[in-house]
C-alpha cells in the first residue's frame, strides 16, 4: 500500500524549543486522516512543514514514495499538496472565479485563463459535487460556500492531498456535516484528506485513521473504527480525563440579570444585536449558542458596558442600569464581572507581568494600596490565585505571554471569579485551552453556579453549551431564534436554530 | 516564536550599547571619508566632553535639556502617544516663565523661581493637552496635531516677541532681561561661594530638577494607578476599554504631564541661562528628545543615560569642530542621525543575535510551544 505522505523522524526546533520531536506519520492514499492534539502540541507546525512554510530542522518528507524538498508553499503545490486555512484567504470584493484565478493567472491577459478556469470549475463541480456560482461575489456568499471555494482553489491547482486546518470552526453543525460528506466524495475519487482538529467528535465522525500529538511528539495512531472519544482524549492529555461535567440539580433563585430589547448598532448602523431580551437567575447558567459573528460578542460587550446600546434596558439585581453612562468599571462595582471572549485582545495585557494582568479592571481596588500601587499586594494576589487555579509556572512576575493559553485563561477566570461576582459574563471560556484545563474551567464555572451566582455563557462550542447550560438561547443574525432546555434538544435541533430557522418560522 | 526573548537588563543595556556602537562605527567611516582619523576624533570628542571640569559641566547642562524633553516623549510613548510637540510645548513654557518674571519683577527668588517653574509647567501642559483632547475626542492624530501645534507656537512666539514683549529700545526680538531673582542658582556660582575655583558654565540646578523628574516619572509609570492605566492604554487599547479605563481622561492627563516635562527645557534655558525670553531658544532640543526617548527605550533610566550620551555629543562635538576644522558641527548631526537610525528604525537589528548569544548560556526550555 502506497502512502500519499510519509514523514520520517521530523524534528523542528525554534531556538531551544522543540515544536516537533521525532515525528513519524504515514498517511494512506485515498483516506481521511485526522490529526488531533491540544493547542501547542505541534500540529500546526507539522502542517506548516508539510506545506513548505517552515523547513524541518531534520527529518525526511516523502510524497508519493519519493523524497521531497520543499522550500516554499509553491513547491508543496507543485507536489500536489493543497491547504485550506482556518481563516479563509479570499478577497471579498472579487468574484469566486477571480479568487480561484488569483495567483495562477497564467499570462498577461486575464481572459484566456478565465475561460479555461470556468470550464475546469464546471468539470470539478460535476465530479465532486462541489458546485458554486463562479460569478458570485465572495462577499455575498455564505461561510460554507467560501470554504468550498477554498477547496476548489486547491483542487484547481492539482492538489492530490488536501490539508484542512480546523475547518469547522466557523460552521454550523449542518454545514459541518455537508463538509464531511464532501470530503468523503473527494476521498472516494482518490484524494487524500488530512483533517486537523481538536474536536474529537468530528474525528470519530469523519476520519478513517487518526494520529494523536502531544508535546511535539506523535504519541498514538489509531484506526478510527477501533477507538473511542475517551481513548483519544486520554492519549491527547496523557492521563485519564473526564469529558462530562458533574452537575447538581439547579436551585434557581431570584432574577439577577435582566436585559430588555437590547439593540446594538455597529459603525455602519447595522443592528448587530437586534431586540434581544433575556433573564438570568441566581444559580443558573444560561448558554448562548450560535455561529461566531452573529452578535454574541456585541451582546456580551453591551451588557458589560463596553458597547453603547442603541436602545434597551439592563437591570442588575433589581437595580436599573443607566446605560448612557455605564462603563465596565461601574458594572464591576455593581458585581458584574466579565471573562471576555478574546483574552489577548481584551482580557490581558500580554506584555505586562502576569500579576499586573491579574488586576486589570480592578486596579482601583483598595487592597492594592491607598495612593501608590502596592506591588507586594499585587503579586501576592496572583500568587494566591496561582495556587487555587493551578496556574503554571507559579511565578507572578513572568510576562503574561510566557504562559500557555490555558494558564492565561485561568489568570482571567481567577481574576473575575475570585472577587465573588453576582453575575458573571463568560465568553468562549475554553477557546485555545487544552483539555486538562477545560475540565478544570468547567468545574469552576459550575461551582460558581452552585454557589448561587448568575452566569451568562457564550460559546461557539455546542458541546460546551450543552454540558454547562441550564437553559440554552440560540442567536443568529443578532436575534434570539429559540430557547431550549439541554435535555430536550440535540445538536441538529440547535443547528437549525443557529442557521436562523426559528421556531416562529417553522 | 517565543524562543527569542530578551531579559529586561539586556534590553536596557546591551541593545542600546550595540546600537550606539554601530552608529559610532558608521560615523567613523564618515570621518575617514572626510580624511580625518576617526580614533583621534573619538578621543577629542570624549576628552572635550568628559576630560575637563568645564567640558563636563557643559555636557551635563546639555543633558538637562535632553532629560526633560526625552522624558516628555517617553511618558507619552508609554500611553501609545507619539508626542512630536515637545519643542512647541517648551516654547510656550518659556512664555509662562517669562510672564511671571516680567509681571512681578520685585518678588524674592524663593517666591519668584517656584512660581516661574510652575508657570512654565502649566503653559507646557496646556499646550500639550489641546492635541491630547483632540486625539481623545475627535480622533485627530496626535502626531499631526502636535506638529501643527509646533508651528502655531513658532508663529505665536514670533509675533509676541516682535510686536508685544520686545523691550521698546531693543532691535532684538526678545524680552528685557529678568530681575536677578529670576536666575536659577548656577553650580559655578554655588561652588565659588564655597570657596572653590571652577570654570564658569551654564550648568544650574535645573539638572537636579531633571533627575528628580526622571525619578518621578519612574514612580508614576510603575507604581501608581494612573501609570498602570497609561501603560495599559499604550500596550493594549482594547484591554483598557475592557478594564473600564477612561481613555479620554488618561490621554489628556498624560499629554499634560508630557508637556509639563517639556517645560523643563524652558526652565533650564530661559531661567537658568538666558534670563530673558528670546526667539527659538528651544533650538531643536525638543526634537532630539524623540531620539533620546527612543534610545532610552522610553524608560526614565534609559532616558537619563541617553541624555548623557547626547550631552557628550553636543559638547564633545563642539570641541571637535574647534580642533579639527574639517569636521564641522554637522558631523554631530550626522552621528545623531545615525543613532536615531540604529536606535529607532533598526532597533531590532541586534536584538536577535544578542538574544541568541544569551540563550547559548542558558538551559534549554522544557516546554515546547507550537
Amino acid at each position: 500500500m502506497a502512502f500519499a505522505i510519509e514523514l520520517i523522524d521530523i524534528h523542528k526546533r525554534f531556538g531551544t524549543v522543540y515544536a516537533n520531536r521525532g515525528v513519524n506519520l504515514q498517511i494512506r492514499k485515498g483516506s481521511i486522516h485526522g490529526i488531533v492534539g491540544e493547542n501547542g502540541a505541534g500540529k500546526s507546525t507539522l502542517m506548516s512543514i508539510l506545506y513548505g512554510y517552515y523547513a524541518a530542522t531534520s527529518g525526511t518528507i516523502m510524497v508519493d514514495g519519493r523524497e521531497a524538498h520543499m522550500r516554499s508553499s509553491r513547491d508543496a503545490i507543485a507536489l500536489g499538496i493543497g491547504m485550506v486555512h482556518q481563516h479563509f484567504m479570499l478577497v471579498e470584493s472579487l468574484t469566486v472565479l477571480e479568487n480561484i484565478l488569483l495567483g495562477s493567472e497564467g499570462g498577461f491577459w486575464l481572459k484566456g485563463g478565465m475561460e479555461k478556469l470556468r470550464a475546469r470549475l464546471a468539470d470539478l463541480g460535476k465530479t465532486y459535487g462541489l458546485e458554486v456560482d463562479p460569478d458570485a461575489c465572495v462577499a455575498d456568499i455564505g461561510v460554507g460556500q467560501r470554504q468550498r471555494v477554498e477547496i476548489l482553489k486547491a483542487l484547481v491547482r492539482g492538489a492530490k492531498v488536501l490539508i484542512l486546518d480546523e475547518p469547522t470552526a466557523v460552521l454550523t453543525p449542518t454545514e459541518a456535516d455537508s463538509l464531511f460528506d464532501m470530503l468523503r466524495v473527494l476521498r472516494d475519487e482518490g484524494k487524500t484528506i488530512v483533517l486537523i482538529t481538536h474536536k474529537l467528535r468530528e474525528i470519530m465522525h469523519a476520519t478513517d485513521h487518526v494520529s494523536v500529538m502531544r508535546r511535539g511528539e506523535m504519541v498514538a495512531h489509531f484506526e478510527t473504527a477501533s477507538t473511542s472519544v475517551e481513548q483519544l482524549a486520554d492519549a491527547m492529555v496523557g492521563r485519564k480525563v473526564s469529558l462530562t461535567v458533574a452537575r447538581a440539580p439547579a436551585h434557581e433563585g431570584r432574577v439577577l440579570l435582566e436585559a430588555h430589547d437590547l439593540v446594538v448598532r455597529d459603525a455602519l448602523g447595522v443592528a448587530r444585536v437586534d431586540h434581544v431580551s433575556l433573564t438570568v437567575r441566581a444559580g443558573e447558567i444560561v448558554g448562548i449558542a450560535g455561529v461566531a459573528g452573529n452578535g454574541q460578542s456585541q451582546l456580551l460587550e453591551a451588557i458589560a458596558g463596553m458597547q453603547r446600546l442603541a436602545s434597551g434596558r439592563i437591570v442588575l439585581d433589581g437595580q436599573e442600569i443607566d446605560t448612557e453612562t455605564s462603563n465596565p468599571r461601574k458594572m464591576r462595582e455593581l458585581g458584574l464581572m466579565h471573562v471576555p471572549e478574546d483574552r489577548h485582545r481584551h482580557g490581558l495585557v500580554m506584555s505586562f507581568e502576569a500579576c499586573e494582568s491579574g488586576i486589570l479592571g480592578f486596579q482601583h481596588d483598595e487592597e492594592y494600596g491607598r495612593t501608590l500601587l502596592d506591588r507586594a499586594a499585587v503579586e501576592s494576589g496572583l500568587a494566591r490565585d496561582m495556587e487555587t487555579y493551578d496556574i503554571r509556572p507559579r511565578d507572578p512576575r513572568l510576562t503574561t505571554h510566557s504562559f500557555s493559553g490555558g494558564n492565561q485563561q485561568k489568570i482571567v477566570l481567577a481574576r473575575e471569579i475570585e472577587r465573588g461576582p453576582k453575575v458573571l459574563l463568560v465568553g468562549q471560556p475554553t477557546r485555545g485551552v487544552d483539555i486538562g484545563a477545560i475540565e478544570f474551567i468547567h468545574k469552576r464555572i459550575m461551582a460558581l453556579r452552585d454557589a448561587g451566582k448568575a452566569i451568562l455563557l457564550v460559546s461557539v462550542e455546542l458541546d460546551e453549551i450543552m454540558a454547562l447550560s441550564d437553559r440554552i438561547l440560540v442567536m443568529c443574525d443578532g436575534r434570539i431564534t429559540g430557547e431550549r432546555r439541554p435535555d430536550q434538544t440535540n445538536s441538529r435541533d440547535l443547528g437549525l436554530l443557529m442557521a436562523g430557522i426559528s421556531d416562529k418560522a417553522a | 516564536m517565543s524562543g527569542r526573548r530578551l531579559p529586561a537588563w539586556a534590553d536596557l543595556t546591551l541593545v542600546p550599547l550595540a546600537n550606539v556602537a554601530a552608529a559610532f562605527f558608521v560615523s567613523g567611516l564618515v570621518v575617514l571619508a572626510i580624511g580625518e582619523n576617526p580614533f583621534t576624533a573619538m578621543r577629542l570628542l570624549v576628552a572635550g566632553s568628559l576630560g575637563t571640569l568645564e567640558g563636563l559641566s557643559f555636557t551635563l547642562y546639555y543633558a538637562t535639556n535632553f532629560i526633560f524633553t526625552g522624558l516628555s516623549v517617553a511618558l507619552a510613548y508609554r500611553a501609545g502617544l507619539f508626542n512630536i510637540g515637545a519643542e512647541g510645548q517648551a516654547y510656550l513654557a518659556g512664555l509662562g516663565a517669562a510672564l511671571v518674571c516680567l509681571s512681578w519683577p520685585g518678588l524674592p527668588a524663593v517666591v519668584m523661581l517656584p512660581l516661574a517653574v510652575i508657570a512654565a509647567g502649566v503653559f507646557g501642559a496646556l499646550w500639550a493637552m489641546a492635541p491630547g483632547w483632540l486625539q481623545a475626542r475627535r480622533g485627530s492624530h496626535i502626531v499631526i496635531t502636535t506638529i501643527m501645534f509646533n508651528w502655531i507656537a513658532t508663529s505665536l512666539m514670533a509675533w509676541l516677541l516682535v510686536n508685544v514683549m520686545r523691550a521698546p529700545t531693543s532691535m532684538q526680538p526678545e524680552t528685557p532681561s529678568f530681575a536677578a531673582a529670576a536666575q536659577m542658582p548656577k553650580f559655578d556660582a554655588l561652588a565659588r561661594s564655597f570657596g572653590f575655583t571652577v570654570p564658569s558654565s551654564p550648568l544650574n540646578i535645573s539638572f537636579l530638577l531633571a533627575l528628580i523628574a526622571a525619578a518621578f516619572v519612574w514612580l508614576l509609570i510603575w507604581r501608581t494607578r494612573l501609570g498602570y492605566e497609561i501603560r495599559t492604554l499604550g500596550a493594549n487599547a482594547s484591554a483598557a476599554e475592557y478594564a473600564g479605563i477612561n481613555t479620554t481622561r488618561v490621554i489628556v492627563i498624560t499629554m499634560g504631564l508630557s508637556g509639563m516635562l517639556a517645560g523643563g527645557l524652558a526652565v533650564n534655558e530661559v531661567l537658568g541661562v538666558q534670563n530673558r525670553l528670546l526667539l527659538e531658544f528651544t533650538a531643536g532640543y525638543g526634537f532630539v528628545g524623540i531620539a533620546v526617548a527612543l534610545m532610552g527605550r522610553a524608560h526614565p533610566l534609559g532616558v537619563v543615560l541617553a541624555s548623557l550620551l547626547f550631552g557628550m555629543l553636543y559638547q564633545g562635538g563642539a570641541e571637535l569642530a574647534f580642533d579639527q576644522p574639517r569636521i564641522t558641527r554637522d558631523m554631530i548631526v550626522v552621528i545623531q542621525g545615525l543613532v536615531v537610525l540604529f536606535a529607532g528604525a533598526l532597533e531590532g537589528m541586534f536584538r536577535t543575535p544578542i538574544a541568541g548569544a544569551i540563550n547559548l548560556f542558558r538551559r534549554p526550555a522544557e516546554n515546547p510551544k507550537a
